[in-house]
C-alpha cells in the first residue's frame, strides 16, 4: 500500500506544468482565438518536443510505455492551463487505443512523436473533438474499430461554448479497410477508452477548479472595497474555502483511479465514474465562484475565467454524463461487497 | 503507487478480524454519556482491547501499543467498526491527548499517562472551552498561578466531553496577567482533586455527554505541565491538528454507516423516488472519498511529511458527509424517522434520527468549521486576515 506519487512522476508532472505555463499565457491564448486555427504551432511542437505525446504510448513505437499514474497529473497541468491543443485526447485516450489494437502500426510513430495526431469518436461522445486538426480518426462501428484518414471523413464544426474545442459531426463509411479491430476485440478496446477518457477528463477537472481559486485568490487580495481586499471579509474567504475542500476530497479519487485503471472491475469502473463526477462538480463550483468573487469583471470576456468555466462546463457532459457516471457508481454500490474493509476491494480477491 | 495491500498486512486484518469476532461483545454496551454504569461497561471493555494488546496499536509497545504504523491503524479501525465494536470512550485520551504527549512529554510523564490511557484504566475529558472562551479559544481566563513546583488553577471550563464520568482532564491555563497567545500553559488535573466541581450538562440527545468544571484553588504538581510554561497554545494546536486531521473521526465510521444505508435503502427501495437513491449513492462516495484522502495522508505522514491544513479540510468534510448521510437515512424512513428505537412499532428505524441529532454537533466541535473555513482561506489559499 503506497498510496503516492514518486519522484519521477511529480518532476515529469512539474516539466510539463513549466512548459504549458510557458505556452498557454493569457495572450497566447487569445491570439488563438484570432486566428480560429485549430491549433498553435508552436505550443504544439513544445509539447512534442517535451515527451508529452508518447508518456502511454508502446516502447516499440517510440513511446514511454508509462501507465495512467503518470498521465493524470500531466491531464491535471493541462487543465490548469486551459490548453487548447488535444493533448489529452491525443496522447492519453486515442494513441493508447490504437496501440492497443494495432501495435506495429507505422503511423504510431509519427503519433507518439507529436508529427500529426489522432481524434477519437465514442458512443458516449456524439462529436468528435479536434477532428479537423487530427491526420486520422479512430471510430466504432458496431463494436468495431475503425482507423480512418480524416479525408475520407465528412466533417461538419459544431459550435461549442467552449471556444478552444473545436467539435464536429463525422459523416464516414466503414469498410474492411478501414477496420482495426472486430467487435470482439473491440468492446473491451472501447471501454478502456471509456475509462481513460473520463479519467483523464476528470484529471483536468481537478486543475480548472485549482486554477479559479487561484485567481480568484489572487484577485480577492488585490481588489478593494470598503477599505479593505475583499478576501480579508469571510463571506469571501469561506466560498473559497468549501470550494477547496471541494478539490482536496476530489483529488484522492481522481489519483486512486488512475492507479486501479488496470483492474477493469466494477470497483474500478466504478471509482473512475466517481471521480468524473466529484472531479466536474469541483470545477464547476470553482468557476462559478470565481465569477462571483471578480464580480462584474468575472461576467465580462476579458478576464480569463470563463474559458475555465466553459471547459468545465464541456468536461462535465463529454466522456460520459453525470447521470451515466452515477449509474455505474450504482452498479458497484449495489452489486459488489461493501463496507470499511472494501476501500480497495476488486473482484478477484477480498481485502 | 500500489493500491494493495502487503501479504502482512492482510494476515494483520485477518489476525484483527478473528480478535474482535471472539471479544466484541455480543449485545450494545448503553452509551458512555448515558449513565455511570454505560461508561463503566466501556471502560471494562477498553480494558477488555488492552489485555489483546488493542488499546492504541501504533503506540510503542511499552506503552501499551504494538508500534504498528499509520496503514495498519486504518486497518485496526476498519475492522474494528466492520465488527460494530463499541465507541471509544477513552478517544479524547488516545486520540488526542495521547499523540501530543508522545511529542512533548518527558519520558516520565509519558510512564505515567500513556499506559494508563491506552489499559482504560484512566480515562480523558478536554477542557478547551470557558464561557467566554469558544471560537476565539486564546481567549481564556483560567489561571495557573506558580507555587514553588507547584501550580493552582482557578477558572471555569465548560462544554468538556467526558468530564461527567471521567477520570482526567487537560486544558489550557493562563499565567496571572498574561494575555491571548502568550503566557498559557497545559496542564491535567484529575477530576476528583479538591477544589474541582463537575456539573453534567445534557445535549439535545438528553445525555450528560459534556460538563462544565469549575476549579477552585485545584493544586496540582508541575509535572502535570505539557511542553514549556507559556507554550500552552503552540501544544494545543497540535493536539487540535491530531483531533480534525486524522484520529477523532476515522473514515471506518462513515463507511460502515454508509454500507447500513446501502442495506437501509435496499429495504426500502421500491417505495423510494430516484432522488433518494442519489443521496444514498452520494454518502458512499463521500466516505469513500473521505476513506482515500486519510490513506493518502497517512502515507505522506509515513514518508516523513507532516498534517497542516488538511486538518481543517477534514474536519470540515466528515461533519458535513455525517449530516447529509443520516439525512438521507432520514429521508428513507419518511414518516418513521421521527421514531425513537424503543417505540413500540419502530420496526427499523434503528438509532438514525438520535444519530443524525448527534451529527448536528459536528460542524460545532473540534474547532467550528467557520474558523476551519477561515484557516483554509487564510493558510492554503493566502487570504489576508
Amino acid at each position: 500500500m503506497n498510496f503516492t506519487f514518486s519522484e519521477e512522476q511529480l518532476m515529469s508532472a512539474q516539466a510539463a506544468r513549466a512548459v504549458l505555463d510557458d505556452t498557454c499565457t493569457s495572450t497566447q491564448l487569445r491570439s488563438l482565438l484570432t486566428r480560429d486555427e485549430p491549433r498553435d504551432a508552436s505550443r504544439w511542437q513544445a509539447l512534442a518536443e517535451s515527451g508529452l505525446c508518447s508518456v502511454l504510448a508502446p516502447e516499440s513505437a517510440g513511446g514511454m510505455e508509462l501507465g495512467t499514474v503518470d498521465f493524470v497529473l500531466i491531464a491535471e497541468a493541462c487543465g490548469y492551463t486551459a490548453l487548447p491543443e488535444p493533448l489529452v485526447e491525443h496522447a492519453g485516450v486515442a494513441v493508447p487505443l490504437l496501440a492497443a489494437a494495432v501495435p506495429q502500426l507505422p503511423l504510431l510513430g509519427e503519433l507518439v512523436s507529436g508529427a500529426s495526431t489522432l481524434a477519437i469518436a465514442h458512443p458516449v461522445n456524439p462529436f468528435v473533438a479536434d477532428a479537423d486538426g487530427a491526420t486520422a480518426l479512430l471510430l466504432p462501428h458496431v463494436g468495431e474499430v475503425h482507423l480512418l484518414q480524416t479525408a475520407h471523413a465528412r466533417l461538419t464544426r459544431q459550435a461549442s461554448i467552449d471556444p478552444f474545442r473545436r467539435l464536429f459531426r463525422v459523416e464516414w463509411s466503414p469498410s474492411d479497410a478501414t477496420r482495426i479491430a472486430d467487435a470482439a476485440s473491440g468492446v473491451a478496446l472501447w471501454d478502456d477508452a471509456l475509462d481513460r477518457g473520463a479519467l483523464f477528463s476528470a484529471a483536468q477537472c481537478l486543475g480548472i477548479a485549482q486554477r479559479c481559486v487561484d485567481l480568484a485568490s489572487a484577485y480577492a487580495k488585490e481588489r478593494k472595497q470598503f477599505g479593505k481586499p475583499i478576501g480579508s471579509y469571510q463571506a469571501v474567504k469561506h466560498a473559497l474555502a468549501t470550494v477547496q475542500v471541494k478539490i482536496e476530497f476530489a483529488k484522492p479519487v481522481v489519483y486512486a483511479a488512475a492507479a486501479q485503471f488496470e483492474q477493469r472491475d466494477v470497483q474500478s469502473r466504478a471509482r473512475i465514474s466517481h471521480a468524473k463526477i466529484v472531479a466536474a462538480e469541483a470545477a464547476d463550483l470553482a468557476a462559478r465562484t470565481a465569477v462571483q468573487v471578480h464580480g462584474a469583471m468575472g461576467c465580462s470576456w476579458e478576464v480569463d475565467v470563463h474559458f475555465f468555466l466553459k471547459r468545465a462546463l464541456a468536461l462535465n457532459f463529454a466522456w460520459g454524463d453525470p447521470l451515466f457516471h452515477r449509474r455505474r457508481v450504482a452498479a458497484r454500490v449495489h452489486g459488489a461487497a461493501l463496507g470499511p474493509d472494501q476501500t480497495f476491494g476488486d473482484q478477484q480477491t477480498h481485502a | 503507487m500500489d493500491l494493495s495491500y502487503t501479504a502482512a498486512q492482510r494476515a494483520f486484518r485477518a489476525e484483527v478480524r478473528a480478535w474482535l469476532a471472539a471479544n466484541v461483545p455480543q449485545r450494545p454496551l448503553a452509551h458512555f454519556d448515558a449513565s455511570a454504569e454505560g461508561f463503566e461497561a466501556h471502560r471494562t471493555w477498553e480494558r477488555t482491547l488492552a489485555s489483546g494488546g488493542w488499546g492504541m496499536v501504533t503506540w510503542p509497545e511499552q506503552y501499551g501499543g504494538r508500534g504498528l504504523d499509520l496503514i495498519q491503524w486504518l486497518i485496526f479501525e476498519e475492522e474494528y467498526y466492520r465488527a460494530g465494536a463499541p465507541g471509544r470512550v477513552n478517544q479524547n485520551g488516545i486520540f488526542l491527548l495521547g499523540p501530543t504527549l508522545m511529542e512533548y512529554g518527558t519520558p516520565e510523564q509519558k510512564a505515567r499517562f500513556l499506559s494508563a490511557m491506552a489499559s482504560g484504566d484512566e480515562i480523558w475529558a478536554q477542557a478547551w472551552s470557558e464561557p467566554q472562551a469558544g471560537s476565539d479559544l486564546a481567549s481564556v481566563r483560567a489561571t495557573a498561578t506558580r507555587d514553588g513546583g507547584e501550580y493552582l488553577l482557578n477558572g471555569h471550563k465548560i462544554w468538556s466531553s467526558r468530564a461527567a464520568y471521567a477520570d482526567w482532564a487537560f486544558g489550557l491555563f493562563r499565567a496571572p496577567g498574561s494575555e491571548r497567545h502568550k503566557g498559557m500553559s497545559l496542564i491535567f488535573f484529575p477530576l476528583d482533586a479538591p477544589g474541582v466541581t463537575v456539573n453534567p450538562i445534557r445535549k439535545m440527545d438528553g445525555h450528560a455527554g459534556f460538563a462544565e468544571i469549575f476549579l477552585e484553588n485545584v493544586r496540582v504538581p508541575e509535572f502535570n505541565r505539557l511542553g514549556e510554561e507559556g507554550q500552552g497554545w503552540q501544544v494545543c494546536m497540535a493536539t487540535a491538528g491530531f483531533e480534525r486531521g486524522l484520529m477523532l473521526r476515522s473514515p471506518a465510521r462513515y463507511q460502515a454507516a454508509a454500507a447500513r444505508l446501502v442495506e437501509l435503502y435496499r429495504r426500502h427501495q421500491s417505495t423510494l423516488d430516484e432522488t433518494v437513491g442519489a443521496a444514498v449513492l452520494r454518502s458512499w462516495m463521500d466516505a469513500d472519498a473521505y476513506a482515500l484522502s486519510i490513506y493518502s495522508t497517512a502515507n505522506r505522514l509515513m514518508n516523513g511529511g507532516t498534517i497542516g491544513a488538511e486538518s481543517s479540510t477534514n474536519k470540515i468534510f466528515w461533519s458535513e458527509l455525517d449530516i447529509a448521510l443520516h439525512q438521507a437515512a432520514l429521508a428513507i424512513l419518511g414518516s418513521r424517522a421521527e421514531l425513537l428505537s424503543e417505540a413500540p412499532d419502530a420496526g427499523d428505524v434503528g438509532e438514525w434520527v438520535g444519530d443524525y441529532i448527534f451529527s448536528l454537533a459536528g460542524p460545532v466541535y473540534a474547532g467550528s468549521n467557520e474558523i476551519q473555513r477561515n484557516i483554509i482561506a487564510e493558510r492554503l489559499l493566502g487570504l489576508p486576515r
